[in-house]
């Protein structure tokens, strides 16, 4: 009896704490660098066709997102060609290519967009239908996801951020 | 009752929570996970694999989002039948909620316990679930896994039966810790879940026995994730063995998950339930489940 309480008890504190603290979780890691060389033989880089094969994956992944209503709205079509450039270069640099990203920060570039999680996955799967498409192994696909993964903690919009796409009431000037 | 005005009430609220809070983007039921990451249902109704509960939140909805399914399985040994059906619901990839009612047909094992041939015995649960720290597919880069704490109210609608035959009570609960760690680039999950239980086979025959007292029991799941909609894996679960009349052994499956779409999946499965009453049991599973 005393521990079915004690466990009650436990188990509604954390319910509150879980209700009233949603970014636990997400502040625990600190804020990754670019993501790690995760082939630094080039084997991978060559699973996924080398540059050649990461500009069509790139430009697939685009076709798909212009069809993909839920993230669609974030890009706009003027600066495709150059985030098309940029995920080359990134990917490059992580299965072993020989690259080095030139992009902005990360977290610069993402963190003020008001991304949600569901956002994030969404482009995910235009990714995966890209890669499938240009027939990237599922393994190699998982691996590359594994590496990009962490970077969702700076992608992802934090509660408490201003988020410019509804930019918060102007106050009047003191 | 106060089960159901507790969660009938929670729901709402939550609910009312999330819709002022859902903006543009994508809609609150707009199943934002990805395929497979939202377990399937386990006998008792919470999300995890065939028979043990994953700390993953069921449903596809994301972290601002509200996902939920409906399942139903059965499960069929030599001298027994299960059939569970049950929903689940899950709040913002953090609190999830289910029912599920297993109705098992004794068959030749109530004979055996001097029953007559065919005797069914009802369980009700309503579970709980709470994601305390982690995410499995995001953390890549993290050593800890996704965990949540979880309970199982279970009500067996023949207490004085399995009174009768040894357990103490119709009524128990099963409070669990799960352990969830999805390790992408080489396609594995694994879970471990440590159960605080006194339930004999499940609820089916009542709870607790020779003593009064909680058991800790371990459950594991290993999967393989074949394809993006195929998982393959094995689990295991210990149970309790107390009660005299019929000894009790740990129970194994080998299963297949297929991913239709995110709104459909199934599960089979070979199971071992271990003895049950008079001999071991194994047989097939085979579950259906949808949702979003």
């Amino acid at each position: 009896m005393k521990t079915h309480r004690l466990m009650a008890l436990c188990a509604g504190s954390l319910l509150i704490v879980a209700f009233t603290a949603p970014v636990f979780a997400g502040d625990l890691s600190p804020t990754p660098p670019n993501a790690p060389v995760i082939s630094p033989d080039g084997s991978l880089y060559r699973e996924f066709g080398g540059h050649d094969g990461l500009v069509r994956i790139m430009d697939d992944l685009f076709v798909n997102i212009n069809a993909d209503s839920r993230i669609a709205p974030f890009f706009e079509p003027k600066t495709i060609p150059h985030i098309k450039a940029m995920l080359v270069e990134q990917v490059c640099e992580i299965t072993g290519g020989g690259c080095t990203y030139s992009g902005r920060d990360m977290a610069k570039v993402h963190g003020q967009l008001g991304i949600k999680q569901a956002d994030f996955f969404a482009l995910v799967e235009d990714l995966q239908k890209a890669m499938t498409a240009n027939h990237v192994s599922m393994q190699a696909q998982d691996r590359l996801l594994a590496a990009l993964a962490p970077q969702s903690r700076v992608i992802i919009y934090k509660p408490g951020t201003p988020d410019p796409i509804t930019p918060p009431p102007a106050t009047p000037a003191q | 009752m106060l089960n159901r005005k507790w969660i009938a009430a929670v729901c709402v609220g939550a609910l009312a929570a999330g819709a002022a809070g859902a903006t543009r983007a994508q809609s609150l039921f707009g199943s934002g996970k990805l395929l497979l990451t939202g377990g399937v249902s386990q006998v008792e109704g919470s999300a995890g694999g065939g028979l043990t509960p994953w700390a993953v939140i069921g449903g596809y909805g994301s972290s601002d989002q509200i996902g939920g399914n409906v399942f139903a399985t059965s499960l069929v040994t030599q001298d027994y039948s299960l059939h569970a059906t049950g929903a689940l619901v899950g709040f913002y990839d953090r609190v999830e909620l289910s029912y599920a009612r297993q109705t098992f047909d004794l068959r030749n094992v109530s004979t055996a316990l001097g029953l007559g041939y065919g005797y069914r015995i009802n369980v009700n649960t309503f579970g709980a679930k709470v994601r305390l720290i982690g995410n499995a597919v995001l953390d890549q880069d993290e050593w800890w896994p996704e965990v949540s704490v979880g309970a199982q109210m279970k009500t067996n609608d023949h207490a004085a039966l399995v009174e009768a035959l040894g357990a103490r009570s119709g009524k128990g609960t099963d409070y669990y810790v799960s352990a969830t760690k999805l390790y992408l680039a080489q396609s594995l999950l694994l879970n471990v879940t440590l159960r605080e239980t006194r339930a004999n086979q499940f609820g089916i025959l009542g709870f607790g026995g020779r003593s009064d007292a909680d058991h800790a029991e371990v459950e594991g799941s290993a999967a393989y994730l074949l394809t993006r909609q195929i998982a393959v894996g094995a689990e295991y679960r210990q149970k309790p063995d107390d009660l005299a009349v019929a000894h009790e052994g740990s129970a194994s499956d080998l299963f297949v998950a297929y991913a239709v779409t995110k709104n459909v999946s199934v599960t089979l499965a070979s199971v071992d339930l271990g003895n049950i009453v008079t001999r071991k049991q194994s047989g097939f599973y085979a579950s259906l489940q949808a949702g979003f």
